[in-house]
């Protein structure tokens, strides 16, 4: 999925995945952290947006 | 290829008379020019209806979800792997079943009859995969074919230039959906295009839900995808949708060494888990 998203021109690092147990609480934040770090260094989201706005 | 339909016709009118099957899915000449339509042919005395020659291009793998009498079908390479891939989904039982095999040289174009569409260049499996009768001699299978040039292409693009090629790619379409009716793998009762509760994508034609519209209809053909080239065939707007589940296609192989419906003996990768899937994904 990752792989056609970015294929279809997403940027890699707007989109991703992890699996993290219930108890791998540094874990949670570590993701967290990268995550939040990669997608601020994209900045805001302009390609896969609607822009006709109205809902539906 | 037309050489052939002597045979089919023999075949289907014999099924149809011993009382084999109650039924033949195949193709009748279309009202369109160079378009033959599926049909399906319940008495021997309507066997003459029967054709086939380069123009039939559409998967007759669709018409057998979910029927409950015995069958028999005209399978080119690409159908007779969507029958496996309907076998394998326990969407139709390989018992019901009466495959014909058509060993196939390719479809051509259906807006230039001088060469053979797309997918049908690049075809590696002309010959059908599972069959009970043949309607003649195998073909020879084509060689050192590049199956994903226009794949890679894409694939060497800068996201902005990838966004661009696929905003150009969908233009013009309309939702009219003929690519997934065309469709053998979309057989869902309610299809997620019309969900409501939740409604998952609009229903118009913003380019945003138009463009998550073929995304997710690609992606639900991952590793499912024969590459039979029904969805192209069917589109009135001439859309080249295959540059979606060709990515897929590309993937599978690369990644799990995956054909989709070349055999009933294996589970698909997405419904099946191993120690050493890829995962590299996963952060």
């Amino acid at each position: 999925m990752k792989n056609l998203m970015e294929h279809m021109g997403v940027e890699p690092g707007r989109l991703q995945f992890s699996w993290i147990s219930s108890a791998e609480s540094t874990k949670f934040v570590d993701v967290v952290t990268k995550v939040t770090e990669s997608v601020k260094a994209l900045g805001p989201n302009t390609n896969y947006v609607k822009k006709s706005g109205a809902k539906g | 290829m037309e050489s052939y339909i002597g045979k089919i016709k023999e075949i289907s009118e014999r099924l149809l008379n011993d009382g084999t099957v109650e039924c033949v899915v195949g193709f009748r000449k279309g009202t369109v020019a160079l378009t033959n339509e599926p049909c399906m042919i319940t008495k021997a005395s309507d066997v003459q209806d029967l054709v086939w020659d380069e123009n039939c291009r559409l998967n007759l793998a669709n018409y057998l979800t979910g029927r409950k009498e015995k069958i028999a079908v005209i399978a080119k390479g690409c159908d007779s792997r969507n029958i496996v891939n309907h076998i394998i989904e326990n969407k139709i039982s390989r018992e019901q079943l009466v495959i014909i095999g058509v060993p196939c040289k390719g479809m051509v174009d259906k807006n230039n009859p001088e060469v053979l569409q797309a997918n049908c260049a690049t075809c590696l499996h002309r010959n059908p995969v599972i069959y009970d009768e043949l309607c003649a001699d195998l073909v020879e299978e084509q060689k050192e074919v590049d199956r994903y040039e226009d794949v890679r292409k894409i694939e060497a693009m800068e996201t902005q230039d990838k966004w661009a090629f696929f905003e150009d790619l969908l233009t013009g379409c309309t939702r009219c959906y003929a690519c997934k009716n065309a469709c053998p793998l979309c057989y869902c009762p309610t299809c997620f295009v019309d969900e409501s509760q939740p409604q998952w994508i609009g229903k118009g034609t913003d380019p945003i839900d138009i463009r998550t519209y073929h995304f997710l209809r690609a992606y639900h053909c991952a590793g499912r995808c024969t590459d039979c080239g029904a969805c192209e065939a069917a589109c009135p707007q001439n859309i080249k949708m295959r540059h979606f589940t060709k990515k897929l296609e590309k993937d599978c192989n690369e990644l799990y060494g995956w054909e989709a419906g070349l055999t009933v003996d294996q589970r698909p990768p997405l419904d099946s888990f191993k120690v050493d899937d890829p995962d590299k994904f996963i952060m």
